[in-house]
């Protein structure tokens, strides 16, 4: 059981950061409160993207010392992946934050809830 | 190589630069770029599917001078081309038809972005329809998620946002569910492209290694691919987006956005996991139930709410659970039946979506019981309207009449699976009865003085602007008509359809 | 009436919190299950570890002439997923640009109580006027070297952009005005974007209908190598720091 803890320590960690990331944005109302957890869960899952690629006792992959021979080096694919998530996660997080400042310009809270109800209460008055 | 297998390539990066050179320009000539690289788009997918059809078989593209385990690749089949085909219709269409709600709705600066975006959405859409690696999926998952986010929020107001960030946040959850799916997947097989995925998972289910992983991973990749279609317990965010948008933005948005997604799950069932596979994991149970609830319960909801773009919305969701529901089905009979529904839905909804644009006018919603008399008024657009909802119902002659028949005859061959699918279909057609007839006499039987009188009051409180210009009211006639015939032809001759999909699905594994 | 819906409300959260909960947990058990079933981490028996990985390292010098064997995979071999990445950022531009473009300040109310104009910050101003150069050296430095060193146009992009913020928080949006504002960085971004567009094209279409490419790829190492990487790396720079300088000038004032 612990060597497998050991094992898989990595992998389990990113599992449990990743049921955080997305319990907070399930149970918290609050958006900016939403979006950390967006964060939580995309970090997450780059860890465990990461972790893929790494092997003990190998080096990072650019070439040192002239040495072309693969057991040289880790595995660059989940880097790449784990680079091209990264920029997905940044331009989501910077259109969700915008939107934030507009509902927040508009409503005066952050809290959904209290949104969601305010624009229903605006929908009954046009009625 | 021939030239014509460059096609699919090239209509990607069409809509890219179109989408791309709509950021310089301004409005006017905005619209024609993107109308004209969608038309352009069109017409070759057009080419490829006849060519693809006569020759019977698919091929692969490589993007890049690396060959299959090492670049990314696309794939070109009927199926795809079919998609691609019905995705670009869609998006035309939508966009003459709802001129007088771009004019109207959209800040006068920002309307060149929202034909930037239309593109981006058609050029991801084709990327997620063509593409035969998992993870290039991924990326263009994400941009088709914050182009509609565009399309839900570019009226800008704060209905608008909030439908947004709620849509935002439930596609986000989706996405991160097939992102980690896609990580445990390469994980376990050392690959990224589709058909090495595919021979190495079918390689590792035969030495029985791996079998929790690999249910699960189907499990997460299905999940996460349904909450972004929006099927029953995820549909939360469907009616908000959809009723608060503009027209075009609505009629995208159902008609393609979220199937895209569903076509990309058929993609993952068939090539990505494999069938059988995907069969031993029991999976096709959850969605054909998910898929049942959804056609109970979208309906229910439909009927209960009072508002035409919400109850059309509520619509969507049902319909989407009868897509699921044929892919549940778990048989090449019922994929069939699943892609054809997608297409004739696809069409329909979004027919419906701009028809009922006539009748809110420059309000975002109607009452249905508002909707007195208003046939005699819109003549065109309510009889469009009905067409479409009695497509929808399965009225005989319309393609969703079809679409029911291959659903049903699909489940023929499936034991219990028949039971369930047969009372559902049943169940639910009823239901949609009662909530679009109640539309349609509703727009015919008040007819006569009441309706005439009703005109001249309505007409003096409509400011100027908000109304159609004549040249408007002429495209979007010709655009909701050519949608009825395509309907109507479809339903008329099924059999080109269907036989192209049957053969498409055949080389599709 | 308020107070029956206040109890459906709470009725409603109950049972959508239990409901939730119990979801996580399933999700979370799942999870670590199927975690445990996965091959072993670090080892050399990873899946990962097979012939794609090998060609990456083996073959890459050869073939992309970069010596960061990651960018040779993520603008070479698989260029069509960072194709697609640079798009994601494009749009989530084009959609920050809606929602925020052209809305005033004066929206604001006393609730935000941020001042916009900058103060006369003696130690910002003096510390910017180190700093910024070096940031920006920085970020210049790293978008050249990304195919021979760690980093790559979006990490020195978003080096750059992160100075420009600084300068335009220490000496005043007005300032940076003069060379970075709508236009100039639209046409930045535009031409970046169309460049970055053209040249993979080009090496779309010619690898796959099986043509040299014709690109010289120069000696490894040298700063002028690996054909195409190094004008995609200063495009994604370019777009990358506008970005990321434009979502902080909308965020902060409703313009670039």
């Amino acid at each position: 059981m612990f060597e497998q803890i050991y094992n898989h320590f990595n992998d389990i960690v990113a599992a449990l950061l990743f049921v955080i990331g997305f319990s907070n944005l399930l149970f918290q109302k609050n958006l900016i409160k939403k979006i950390i957890g967006l964060n939580i869960m995309d970090v997450a899952i780059y860890l465990l993207l990461a972790s893929q690629g790494f092997i003990r006792g190998r080096i990072a992959p650019i070439l040192t010392d002239g040495s072309e021979s693969a057991v040289t080096y880790i595995n660059p694919i989940p880097s790449g992946l784990v680079l091209t998530g990264i920029v997905v996660s940044v331009s989501v997080t910077a259109l969700m934050l915008s939107m934030t400042i507009r509902l927040y310009r508009k409503y005066r809270t952050l809290d959904l809830d209290e949104i969601l109800m305010k624009i229903r209460q605006e929908r009954e008055e046009e009625d | 190589m021939d030239f014509i297998m460059n096609f699919p390539f090239f209509s990607i990066m069409i809509c890219m630069l179109a989408a791309l050179s709509s950021f310089m320009l301004g409005r006017k000539a905005a619209a024609i770029v993107a109308k004209g690289a969608i038309f352009i788009t069109l017409v070759l997918s057009v080419v490829l599917t006849g060519w693809l059809h006569v020759r019977g078989e698919s091929f692969v593209y490589m993007m890049g001078h690396f060959p299959a385990p090492w670049g990314n690749e696309i794939r070109a089949g009927e199926l795809e081309g079919v998609m691609a085909i019905f995705t670009c219709i869609v998006a035309l269409l939508s966009l003459t038809a709802g001129k007088t709600s771009i004019r109207t709705a959209v800040d006068k600066s920002k309307q060149n972005l929202f034909y930037l975006i239309t593109c981006l959405m058609e050029a991801s859409l084709l990327a997620l329809i063509y593409t035969n690696d998992i993870f290039t999926g991924y990326v263009f998952i994400e941009i088709n998620t914050i182009a509609g986010c565009g399309l839900i929020m570019i009226k800008n107001n704060g209905r608008a946002i909030a439908s947004a960030v709620r849509y935002m946040v439930v596609s986000l959850v989706g996405s991160g569910l097939f992102l980690i799916g896609t990580t445990l997947l390469y994980s376990i097989t050392g690959h990224l492209l589709m058909e090495n995925i595919n021979s190495s998972v079918a390689e590792i289910h035969a030495s029985g290694n791996y079998s929790v992983t690999i249910t699960i991973i189907t499990a997460l990749m299905t999940v996460g691919l349904s909450i972004k279609s929006g099927l029953f317990p995820f549909h939360l965010w469907i009616p908000d987006a959809y009723a608060v948008s503009i027209v075009p933005s609505s009629a995208m948005l159902s008609g393609m956005v979220s199937k895209g997604y569903i076509f990309l799950l058929i993609k993952l069932i068939y090539r990505v996991i494999g069938f059988d596979v995907f069969r031993s994991t029991g999976v096709f149970d959850l969605i054909f139930v998910a898929g049942i609830a959804a056609m109970i319960m979208g309906s229910v909801a439909a009927i209960r709410s009072g508002y035409l773009r919400r109850m059309t919305a509520y619509s969507s969701v049902s319909q989407i659970g009868y897509i699921f529901m044929g892919i549940g089905i778990a048989n090449e009979a019922g994929a069939v039946a699943a892609i054809f529904h997608i297409i004739t839905h696809g069409l329909t909804k979004s027919l419906l979506f701009m028809s009922a644009a006539s009748f809110t006018g420059k309000k975002e919603d109607i009452k249905i019981s508002d909707l007195k008399g208003l046939g005699h008024k819109h003549p065109v657009s309510a009889a469009t309207f009905s067409a479409a909802a009695l497509s929808i119902v399965g009225f005989p002659l319309f393609a969703g009449f079809i679409a029911k028949m291959l659903l049903a005859n699909a489940s023929f061959t499936e034991g219990w699976r028949m039971y369930g699918a047969i009372c559902a279909i049943a169940v639910s057609t009823i239901l949609n009865v009662v909530y679009f007839f109640r539309c349609i006499i509703n727009l015919y039987a008040y007819g006569g003085f009441d309706g005439k009188e009703d005109e001249t009051a309505v007409v003096a409180t409509e400011e100027p602007q908000f109304a159609p210009t004549r040249y408007e009211k002429t495209i979007h006639g010709i655009s909701v008509v050519l949608l009825a015939l395509i309907n109507l032809y479809i339903g008329f001759a099924p059999k080109l359809l269907t036989s192209i999909l049957t053969k498409g699905l055949n080389v599709f594994d | 009436m308020d107070r029956i819906n206040n109890n459906e409300k709470k009725r409603f959260y109950t049972v959508f919190k239990i409901v939730a909960t119990i979801l996580m947990i399933c999700l979370a058990a799942s999870l670590i299950i199927c975690m445990f079933d996965m091959p072993r981490l670090f080892s050399e028996e990873h899946p990962g570890e097979n012939v794609v990985a090998e060609r990456y390292i083996e073959s890459g010098i050869e073939e992309t002439g970069a010596v960061n064997f990651v960018a040779g995979m993520i603008l070479d071999y698989r260029a069509f997923d960072t194709f697609g990445e640079s798009n994601v950022l494009f749009a989530a531009t084009i959609c920050v640009m809606v929602l925020l473009l052209g809305h005033k300040p004066s929206d604001r109310s006393e609730h935000e109580t941020v001042p916009r104009t900058v103060k006369n910050d003696v130690i910002l101003k003096t510390i910017a006027k180190f700093a910024v150069p070096f940031i920006l050296m920085f970020g210049i430095y790293v978008i050249l070297n990304g195919h021979l060193s760690p980093g790559g146009g979006f990490s020195g992009g978003a080096i750059v952009g992160s100075g420009f913020i600084l300068a335009a928080v220490s000496f005043g949006f007005d300032r940076m005005e003069k060379f970075l504002n709508k236009k100039s960085a639209g046409i930045i971004t535009f031409v970046s974007l169309l460049v970055y567009c053209l040249a993979k094209s080009y090496s779309f279409f010619t690898g796959a209908n099986h043509l040299e490419s014709g690109i010289p790829l120069g000696t490894p190492g040298a700063i002028l190598s690996s054909g195409l990487i190094l004008i995609l790396n200063i495009c994604v720079g370019f777009v990358v720091a506008c970005t990321m300088y434009s979502f902080f000038s909308l965020m902060r004032r409703g313009k670039i």
